[in-house]
């Protein structure tokens, strides 16, 4: 039995019917792209185009083709992965940590972030594979292989190690996951072809659907996997960042050699995942017409997360800093005021600005309500961010024990065409997504029609 | 499948109506082939007396499996087979290797259910499933009840899903 509550917002508004779901999350499916669409895909394949002949390029020449040398050997190739896999953490968050904690809004953004997150880590995926430069060996040097140096195994000891494990084993439980959840959708599209008499895309979804017959046995399994894959799925996001984080944290590099790196990290990812969530759904919901799907009230609550994270992250820099005097360590101590007023300063301050002071602004109702204080507020979140893997990153190199070799990056083409190639793969696959899947979870949101659907009056 | 098999079809709009019309239903000595239903339907399952899914117990052997696996294949690989002196560290040191080793726990335990999920569900992706009647994954709740197996006949069964709420009430063979 479902009670409904008369505190709480609506989840769905406009006196959705069950029936109303399926006619409103398959319409896009069914219909033809709209210009907009096309438009869209077209420039976002342009760029990827592009980027694909700087990665081309970059294997055919090899790594010097970056902007890399000797002091900087790590700049934007891993400042974008750590992006990259930062923004997927929301999906997961929303899916499965939300999940556990039986929180009903989710479900109407689970799946559009839950697919952000497949597509971020791909892209995440491909700077460390770029960067090896002979991706060909790559295999050897990631996984514990049988060779012919050997066998030389691969050491388990170093974190770029468990990262090649814990960015795959993410990206694999991710995909499972959200290909659970498209089962019965698939269904849904399949059952109104053969209605509509549209028998290839019956036959197209109903392969993409196994066979679903929705039968109680099914769903209770189905739900009893659901569960199950959030329960593995909460540790596992954490662990995925904390990992990340220990590619630095391990080191004994000045500005990277810190106990506070994993929460820190962790906390960062979500908030610049929710950021990109946002971006995504405000203009997927506009372009879809979801607004009585997801509402100025699910907006409003992902709002609240930033303010949270945000507020964490904030702390997590001030802590850096107070570390720093309070433990020291000169070494330490230059890194951080070199941060703050070194060469850098204005990436310092402009995270410092996008991070910690923006995301404040949403302690306003009116502003974290606002469609496009939002929509705006979420890109500057995510500039800082990428700004603070930069910091971290360049800052902590650039002027390392030897003063004769400090040095600065300067970014060439293929820098740049390496993360466009990203932007470009990513907006494909998401429109991609946008067009042939169903954006909302159809299942779940029908199941919460009668508790938290706003009625007609 | 069985051929020749005639069947009462029973149409529900409200999952409420079909949570008690079930119970009233196997009150009566009903039994009741299965529900498909467009959403998952909590207590459905204890209303028509399914027991408790085994695949957390899967996905718990699966997910053992993985940690032994990950573990033993780490202690041999630099322990045994190629021992290598890393930091001055012991050869094999077990915190290192548990990163490692919990992802490959959590890798294979969901993978290992999920693949567990679609084999006992009997879905294939080429296989058209047995449905009743296809509104059923929109907005309809829909029970079948077989007659071979039930006493009672076919306007009897009509008239008790009827008097139960369901909307509609239809016949179907296979």
């Amino acid at each position: 039995m479902q009670a409904s509550s008369s505190v709480r917002e609506y989840l769905v508004t406009g006196g959705k019917t069950v029936g109303d779901v399926s006619e409103d999350i398959c319409r896009q499916v069914e219909g033809k792209p709209t210009t907009l669409w096309i438009v869209s895909f077209a420039i976002s394949a342009v760029v990827l185009a592009f980027g694909f002949y700087c990665g081309c390029y970059l294997l055919w020449n090899g790594v010097g083709v970056w902007g890399l040398n000797k002091t900087v050997g790590w700049a934007w190739d891993i400042t974008n992965f750590v992006w990259w896999v930062g923004i997927g953490h929301a999906g997961t968050l929303i899916s499965a940590i939300l999940l556990l904690f039986r929180q009903r809004w989710r479900m109407s953004i689970n799946r559009a972030a839950e697919a952000m997150t497949i597509f971020a880590v791909i892209c995440a995926a491909s700077f460390p594979l770029m960067h090896m430069g002979r991706l060909w060996l790559g295999f050897y040097w990631c996984l514990p292989l049988p060779n012919t140096w050997g066998s030389l195994w691969v050491n388990f000891n170093s974190p770029l190690l468990w990262d090649v494990f814990a960015i795959s084993t993410y990206f694999s439980v991710s995909l499972v996951f959200w290909y659970i959840g498209l089962i019965p959708d698939f269904a849904v599209i399949r059952d109104r072809a053969v209605r509509m008499g549209n028998k290839t895309r019956a036959w197209i979804y109903n392969s993409l659907s196994f066979g679903w017959d929705g039968g109680a046995k099914t769903w209770m399994r189905y739900e009893s996997v659901a569960l199950i894959l959030a329960g593995l799925s909460t540790p596992l996001v954490l662990s995925v960042h904390t990992i990340v984080s220990m590619d630095f944290a391990t080191s004994v590099i000045p500005g990277w050699h810190t106990t506070i790196f994993p929460p820190y990290f962790v906390s960062g990812a979500i908030f610049s995942g929710f950021a990109m969530v946002l971006t995504l759904l405000l203009v997927t919901r506009k372009t879809f017409k979801l607004e009585d799907y997801i509402t100025i009230y699910h907006i409003e609550l992902m709002n609240i997360v930033i303010i949270v994270t945000g507020s964490i992250v904030g702390i997590a820099y001030i802590t850096e800093f107070f570390i720093a005097w309070y433990g020291q360590v000169p070494a330490e101590q230059y890194a951080f005021l070199n941060r703050m007023g070194g060469p850098y300063w204005w990436a310092y301050w402009c995270m410092m600005t996008c991070n910690v002071v923006s995301p404040q602004l949403f302690w306003f109702k009116k502003i974290r309500t606002s469609l496009s204080a939002t929509f705006v507020l979420s890109i500057i979140v995510n500039i800082g961010m990428w700004f603070e893997r930069f910091v971290i990153i360049v800052t902590s190199l650039h002027r390392d024990y030897l003063p004769s070799s400090w040095s600065m990056f300067h970014p060439t083409i293929f820098d740049i065409g390496e993360y466009l190639f990203t932007f470009g793969f990513f907006f494909c696959a998401f429109l991609l997504f946008a067009k042939f899947f169903p954006v909302i979870n159809m299942a779940e949101v029908k199941s919460i029609i009668k508790a938290t659907s706003e009625k007609k009056h | 499948m069985e051929h020749n098999k005639n069947y009462v079809v029973g149409i529900f709009s409200d999952e409420d109506v079909l949570l008690d019309a079930v119970g009233s239903i196997r009150d009566k000595g009903v039994k009741i082939e299965e529900v498909y239903s467009p959403f998952p339907v909590h207590g459905l399952d204890e209303a028509l007396g399914y027991r408790r899914t085994r695949l957390p117990i899967a996905a718990f052997m699966f997910g053992l499996t993985g940690t032994c696996l990950a573990l033993f294949t780490q202690i041999w690989m630099l322990g045994y087979d190629w021992p290598m002196i890393i930091g001055g560290k012991n050869h094999a040191s077990l915190p290192p290797f548990i990163p490692v080793t919990f992802e490959f726990t959590v890798l294979l335990a969901s993978w290992g259910m999920a693949i567990t999920f679609i084999i006992v569900s009997d879905m294939k992706p080429y296989k058209w499933p047995r449905q009743f009647d296809n509104r059923s994954t929109d907005d309809k709740h829909v029970m079948a009840i077989d007659l071979a197996t039930n006493k009672l006949s076919k306007q009897e069964l009509a008239q008790l899903l009827k008097d139960n709420g369901a909307t509609e009430v239809n016949e179907k063979n296979f």
